[in-house]
């Protein structure tokens, strides 16, 4: 479904992708770990068109992306839940919905995805009229993901979901993940907490300053030395 | 007492014509975070279309003041797109000293084609010349006109920005813009409509008070923009709601120090309470004293 080939990303002198390449195939849940600075929100910065690259390419169903407008690549099927929730925290929960169906007409598919969003997340459904910017952040969380769903998306980017999440929160979390792909919506996750990730990924991508440095199936990975001493805690 | 109604009166009228400007000022920071110091000037402009239509053209005052808007709206997208679009991710300081730029060039513009000297709009006649006694109070029908035709676009402003599509989207846009892209939210039509809306504003506030003051030229924008930007910054600048209280706020003090024989000093006491506004709340009325939480 995805395919980077050779993408290279700059800001100003500092070379934050160096080269990389990876592939995500239709109903996968591949995963993308890495220390902080690796550049994983580079990578999906670039993906959803926020960031141009300086060099490589972007496919998406085999189609050449790499010169298309964040708004494009939405209408292909394309959304994203960005690092650090990025709500409008001035806007209600329900217009922050909303927004995450802005470019589509259907008003019935809407108000039939609305419900979808409410029982996935029946927290957001008594929140409704209340300001995004006083949820709390496991909330914010579901707000970001809700909204992302919004658009109805084939492949769904998520960067960093459990950041600042108490672990109750985060194994909910990644189950609603997990279920998301399973009513067919290919993801590419990426994540600091790389065990949570591996288990629930069928493959994985390691990076490191900007390049990737190891690839697998999740299970693989889990049982790699190199990763356990490196992003599992020995 | 009537004394003290005559002057609410007259504040109001001066205060609906701050607002108008400040609506431009504050949206166009909401968006951008830029202070636009070429708006004052897009509302001089709207006084010459008005002036324009009604001596040449000979039109009636609601079709001045439609044309003017419509003018002041290409005039506003035009500067955007010429002016500051290219330098959207420029470091703010050289966007800011682009605006001056702006602002000068329309201004001497303005005066190589119309000349430096004052000029009168038309008398009025009919309806708007007339006047209301209250007691001991006047009121004109300008002065009705002014606050009616304010209050209407006003609520328009707010449908559109509450209700429509395109309304949703500006909000957006300025609570985040990334994420706004990652909505799909074209951030450049946004920013377009957004100086589209606030320079329409300006150019209803220029021909309103071309028609009250009867005088206008090429540097009439620079003092009530100031005093404008001063509203936005009182209301708390970014806030649609902020900037129609600075306004009306700014206009009734103005008025009441003017009224009570200090007119002199008028200009210095609404940059006392600008000072003062923001030494006690930096963020301005209505602001948000602190961010939220990320
Ligand atoms: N806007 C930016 N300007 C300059 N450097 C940046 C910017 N964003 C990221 N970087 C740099 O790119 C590298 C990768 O960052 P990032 O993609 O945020 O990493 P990660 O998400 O893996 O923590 C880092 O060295 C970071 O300093
Ligand atoms: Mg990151």
């Amino acid at each position: 479904m995805l395919e980077i080939k050779d993408l290279n990303v700059h800001f100003g002198v500092i070379h934050a992708l160096k080269g990389i390449s990876l592939s995500v195939q239709d109903g996968e849940i591949v995963t993308l770990i890495g220390a902080n600075g690796a550049g994983k929100t580079t990578t999906l910065r670039t993906i959803s068109g926020l960031k141009k690259p300086t060099s490589g390419s972007i496919l998406l169903d085999g189609k050449d992306i790499t010169h298309t407008t964040p708004r494009d690549r939405v209408k292909m099927g394309m959304s994203q839940v960005p690092e650090g929730r990025r709500v409008f925290p001035e806007m209600t929960v329900l217009e922050n919905l909303e927004l995450g169906a802005y470019l589509r007409r259907d008003r019935a598919g809407i108000a039939q995805d609305l419900k979808m969003v409410y029982e996935r997340f029946p927290r957001l459904a008594d929140r409704k009229r209340q300001a995004a910017g006083t949820l709390s952040g496991g909330e914010q969380q579901m707000l970001a993901m809700g909204r992302a769903l919004m658009s109805r998306p084939k492949i769904l980017f998520l960067d960093e979901p459990s950041m600042g999440l108490a672990p109750l929160l985060v194994q909910e979390i990644f189950d609603i993940i997990k279920d998301i792909n399973q009513g067919g919506t290919t993801i590419l996750l990426v994540e600091q907490n790389a065990s949570m990730a591996l288990q629930i990924a069928n493959r994985a991508y390691v990076m490191e300053t900007g390049s990737i440095v190891l690839s697998g199936t999740g299970e693989e990975l889990s049982n790699s030395d190199d990763i356990k001493k490196a992003y599992l805690g020995g | 007492m009537e004394q003290f109604l005559q002057q609410v009166v007259n504040g109001l009228s001066l205060g609906s014509i701050y607002a108008l400007i400040a609506l431009g000022y504050t949206m166009v920071y909401g968006i951008i975070k830029l202070i636009n110091f070429a708006h004052c000037d897009v509302y001089m402009i709207g006084a010459y279309v008005g002036y324009a239509c009604m001596t040449f053209l000979h039109l009636g005052f609601v079709a001045s003041l439609c044309i003017s808007m419509l003018v002041c709206m290409v005039l506003g997208v035009i500067i955007e797109k010429v002016a500051y679009k290219p330098l959207r991710n420029a470091a703010r300081i050289a966007v800011l000293i682009t605006a001056i730029g702006v602002s000068y060039l329309l201004e001497y513009g303005m005066m190589y084609f119309v000349k430096a000297n004052v000029r009168t709009y038309p008398e009025k006649t009919g309806i708007l010349a007339m006047t209301f006694q209250l007691g001991n109070i006047n009121i004109s029908m300008l002065q009705i006109l002014i606050v009616a035709i304010t209050v209407v676009l006003m609520i328009a402003l707010q449908l559109i920005v509450k209700k429509t599509r395109i309304g949703k989207a500006m909000r957006a846009t300025s609570q985040d813009q990334d994420a706004a892209e990652l909505m799909g939210i074209n951030v450049n039509t946004t920013i377009s409509f957004t100086f589209a809306l606030g320079s329409a504003l300006a150019g209803a506030a220029g021909v309103l008070v071309g028609i009250y003051y009867n005088s206008i030229d090429p540097l009439m924008g620079f003092l009530p923009g100031l005093k404008a930007f001063v509203a936005a910054v009182f209301g708390g600048i970014g806030i649609i709601p902020g900037a129609m209280i600075g306004g009306y706020f700014i206009g009734i003090v103005e008025t009441f120090v003017s009224g009570y024989g200090g007119s002199m000093y008028k200009d210095a006491i609404v940059f006392a309470i600008l000072i003062l506004v923001l030494i006690i709340k930096p963020s301005g009325l209505l602001g948000k004293s602190t961010r939220e939480k990320v």
